[in-house]
């Protein structure tokens, strides 16, 4: 049989899966060892018993200096920057995707506008925020919204043109206005449209949200990591990328089965 | 303008740059008729439908509907089923229907309650029951094969009690056992509901067993140099007898020679 008819059963595809992470993990305690074979004070590469330690130290008790859970009072901080930011850019993003796909005089004036702020890299303007709105929340979500509104904007837009020209006129001819139009036929069409775009945008608004924290901030995972990188701490930093890396996941999953759950009529007709 | 014609069309012109599409189009038409349109692709019956439609507007010439102009945007007294995406996705079968009677109703909140909701959900029901489609009243459209859509979108569309129905090949994606179906289905209601019906079709035959009179557009004019030059026109208007066994054959065969 030819190599692209040969599919893997639902178990071998499991193993094979697994393979190349467990070969990872292999790979980095064989290397783990030798290095600390050689030099027991070794950071770069620690051991499981490091890694374990530096877990229970962030995750499990309560900070000398601050007295918070580390761990938590960073994932709390950086979550609800990432959701303030992501949601405001939802609302931008729908209400301006709306009115720009469904009004030509709306879209005639706002759109090229909205073009040239998506073209601008974000980061580069985050001393511009640092300066306007300080070293705050503020400033943060603000770059948050500035690097994920533009694309859930554009992207709302186009889906709002892609309903098909025939439900619109359908619509008209049900005595529709423009409002009505867009309350129940452009509008519930585009909700699920929305939550793919910004399930999309996630990995924007973390890139954005742990550069601002790297930069200023006083707790916060981006913090966190680049905080002790300047002692080398290797053993926290590491359990934190896979915190985060967790956290994008799971969020990921999350917006996927709300989205099959909240419109059952979406997915099958995409 | 006191002529009786439910529509009129007069001296009709349609062009986009470069290319023209119709030409000197003159009808009229009268309450309860039932009017084919056939014609080659690309002779511009489309075209001819969003102008009913209001979708487009003529280059030339007026449409008028009850003695008025024709508004230049769709509206709710002509009605309307396309071939696709005529119904919403996003609804079940009975929202598809309920939502017109919503919408005319509830201008801000775009949604009924309490008792007149309930009388409306019945007067849906019983148009979909009209249509049999009563037992998937709350499938989505998606879940329902390509005839049953169509049965909803005519549902959809006649429940707001429209004078005109256009119809654009509504039945050129169905299977022909389907279509059948379908085609008894839309006489019915025509004669039931006092339909004045406009139907697109590219299917001859189906023009002639549907219809009470028929329009063939072509070009009459021809540029062989400059394909677009001229738009084409209604080179025939047949009216088309119901009695079936009789005159019929020989008159498609004459005008399948002239397509």
């Amino acid at each position: 049989m030819r190599l692209i008819n040969q599919r893997p059963s639902r178990g071998a595809a499991i193993i094979v899966a697994a393979l190349p992470f467990a070969a990872l993990v292999v790979i980095y305690l064989t290397f783990s060892d030798i290095r600390l074979e050689a030099n027991p004070q070794d950071k770069l590469l620690p051991s499981v018993e490091s890694f374990a330690d530096a877990i229970r130290r962030m995750a499990f008790e309560p900070s000398v200096r601050t007295g918070k859970i580390l761990l938590w009072a960073d994932t709390a901080a950086s979550l609800q920057r990432l959701f303030i930011g992501i949601g405001v850019s939802a609302l931008a993003g729908f209400t301006f995707g709306v009115l720009n796909g469904m009004i030509p005089w709306f879209s005639a004036a706002w759109s090229p506008l909205v073009r040239v702020l998506s073209m601008i890299p974000p980061i580069a303007i985050l001393p511009i925020l640092f300066i306007m709105f300080g070293l705050g929340e503020l400033s943060k979500v603000v770059l948050i919204v500035f690097g994920t509104a533009p694309f859930i904007m554009r992207d709302m837009e186009q889906r709002v043109r892609e309903l098909p020209r025939e439900q619109i006129v359908k619509a008209q001819t049900l005595d529709a206005n423009t409002w009505q139009i867009a309350v129940r036929v452009v509008a519930p069409q585009v909700m699920p449209r929305l939550m793919d775009a910004v399930r999309l945008s996630l990995g924007a608004a973390w890139l954005f949200l742990i550069a601002a924290e790297a930069i200023a901030s006083t707790e916060g995972l981006g913090y966190r990591i680049f905080l002790v990188r300047r002692y080398l701490a290797m053993d926290v930093i590491l359990p934190y990328v896979a915190w985060i890396t967790l956290l994008a996941f799971l969020l990921d999953a999350a917006f996927r089965k709300l989205n099959a759950f909240l419109f059952p009529w979406y997915g099958t007709n995409r | 303008m006191t002529s009786g014609a439910l529509i009129r069309v007069s001296q009709l012109w349609k062009s986009y740059p470069g290319t023209a599409v119709l030409e000197r189009i003159n009808l009229e038409v009268e309450r309860n008729e039932f009017v084919t349109v056939v014609g080659a692709s690309g002779c511009g019956k489309t075209t001819f439908f969003k102008l009913l439609l209001g979708e487009e507007q003529p280059t030339r010439g007026t449409i008028f509907v009850a003695g008025k102009p024709l508004a230049p945007e769709p509206g709710k007294d002509r009605g309307v089923v396309f071939q696709r995406y005529s119904v919403f996705p996003h609804l079940t079968v009975l929202e598809n229907v309920l939502v017109g009677l919503e919408l005319r109703r509830s201008k801000f909140l775009c949604r009924s309650f309490g008792r007149r909701r309930r009388d409306e959900i019945e007067q849906c029901e019983r148009m979909l029951e009209r249509v049999g489609l009563l037992s998937s009243a709350n499938a989505y459209p998606d879940a329902l094969s390509g005839g049953m859509q169509q049965r909803l979108a005519l549902s959809q569309t006649l429940i707001m009690g429209p004078e005109i129905l256009l119809l654009d090949e509504p039945f050129g994606a169905l299977d022909p056992g389907i279509r059948a179906d379908m085609h008894g289905l839309v006489r019915e209601l025509y004669s039931e509901l006092n339909l004045t019906v406009l139907m697109i079709t590219h299917d001859l035959s189906e023009g002639f067993r549907l219809g009470t009179r028929l329009l063939v557009f072509d070009k009459v004019r021809v540029d062989p140099h400059d394909p677009d030059a001229y738009g084409a026109t209604i080179t025939y208007d047949v009216p088309v007898s119901r009695n079936r066994n009789n005159g019929n054959e020989p008159t498609i065969a004459a005008l399948e020679s002239g397509v």
